[in-house]
């Protein structure tokens, strides 16, 4: 492949550069395109938080991988965090976007009430995410709905109990049984 | 006794000794560890075995990857739940007589993670021969307790290690007899075994 090919191939980067857009401008675009799709927006030290409903999940990933403005192609980090026992909703599943030709950043946000710990999977969208939620699921028990292999991959096959959680105990429960 | 000195005086060339002490010395002399690095500690216990350190001047210094050519397993660093039926394998595939140093607070007690991911003392899962303090131990604590754990094989009698099953066990065939085994098992064992007939060194220089 010759350079000049090469420009030919390559994404809007060029021609975007003069009118880049900034995290919190494409996700109020989107907003603004889908109602429905983020329920909040959080601007704090710099850094945007959207929070998106779990059942639209997939859809704001994917809208924002392929977005010609965002390319967030990069799924940074998939975290899960435990607010608390009393509050509710207790369970929030972080999502950490990274764009590698745009080089800005977006969190997405799922909130998911105790009775109900289950997210769409987004492996469809990016393959890392694979490891990541088996790690959130392990340690938080947040189910992700269609993900191809969910089974626990930090802790042993036989562990009770999800160990990241405020209520479990940090010495365990005795007496545990080694295979 | 006096018979000491009356074989010293008509034998010159012949050394009596305890059958125990001969054998314990020869397996004091090259105690060959697992290698079986955890945590933090397993760099210690490399640089033990480094020019400065040198653990070769007491015969340990050969770390074999391999458990069943191993003696002593350096439990090096913290164990963690998923860890420990690792561990208790690697240590039932070590063939005896073995040793276990539990190098380290975390491996001793489980040190600072006290917690649910990581086993609250090595002696849990196999028996400990040395426990070695610190955080991580220095070179030198792990080379004192290697000169331990050999102090402590001098003292042994291979009567005492009633940890071999019985099938294996000394008695289990007669002397001068190599019993032809599959693996550990010895219920396949033929009727006839063939006896331990390479001649020494000595005995051909006789014969010759």
């Amino acid at each position: 492949m010759t350079t000049g090919e090469n420009k030919e191939t390559l994404p809007q980067t060029t021609t975007n550069s003069d009118q880049r857009s900034t995290p919190s401008q494409l996700v109020t675009a989107l907003q603004r395109e889908h109602a429905g799709w983020i329920s909040e927006v959080i601007e704090a030290h710099g850094e945007v938080t959207a929070i998106v409903p779990a059942p639209q999940i997939v859809d704001v990933c994917a809208a924002l991988k392929a977005g010609a403005d965002s390319r967030f192609d990069f799924l940074a980090d998939l975290c899960g965090a435990d607010r608390g026992v009393e509050e509710e909703p207790r369970f929030e599943v972080n999502y950490h976007l990274f764009s590698t030709s745009k080089h800005h950043r977006l969190r997405l946000k799922v909130l998911l009430n105790e009775a109900h710990v289950h997210v769409p999977t987004v492996t469809g969208v990016w393959r890392t995410a694979n490891w990541h939620e088996r790690e959130t699921f392990d340690l938080f028990g947040v189910v992700f709905d269609g993900h191809p292999d969910l089974r626990r991959i930090l802790l042993p096959d036989d562990w009770q109990g999800y160990s990241l959680r405020k209520d479990f105990p940090l010495r365990g429960y005795e007496p545990y049984s080694l295979k | 006794m006096g018979l000491e000195n009356i074989i010293a005086e008509a034998l010159p060339e012949v050394l009596t000794t305890r059958l125990d002490s001969l054998i314990n010395w020869a397996r004091k002399s090259s105690l060959w560890p697992a290698t079986f690095g955890l945590a933090c500690c397993a760099i210690e216990m490399m640089n033990a075995t480094s020019s400065r350190n040198d653990l070769a001047r007491f015969g340990s210094e050969v770390f074999r990857a391999s458990p069943r050519q191993a003696d002593v397993m350096i439990v090096s660093g913290r164990v963690s739940r998923k860890m420990a039926p690792v561990l208790r394998r690697i240590y039932d595939q070590m063939p005896e007589p073995k040793w276990v140093i539990s190098m380290g607070a975390c491996a001793t007690s489980g040190g600072v993670f006290d917690n649910y991911a990581i086993v609250q003392g090595v002696d849990k899962i196999v028996p400990v021969d040395v426990y070695i303090p610190g955080c991580p131990p220095r070179p030198e604590m792990l080379i004192h307790a290697v000169m331990m754990l050999q102090d402590k094989v001098m003292k042994e009698s291979s009567r005492d290690r009633k940890d071999i099953p019985e099938d294996e066990a000394r008695g289990a065939s007669g002397p001068g007899t190599l019993p032809i085994t599959d693996g550990s098992t010895v219920q396949n064992m033929p009727s006839e075994t063939r006896p331990y007939s390479i001649a020494s060194k000595h005995e051909r220089r006789r014969s010759s």
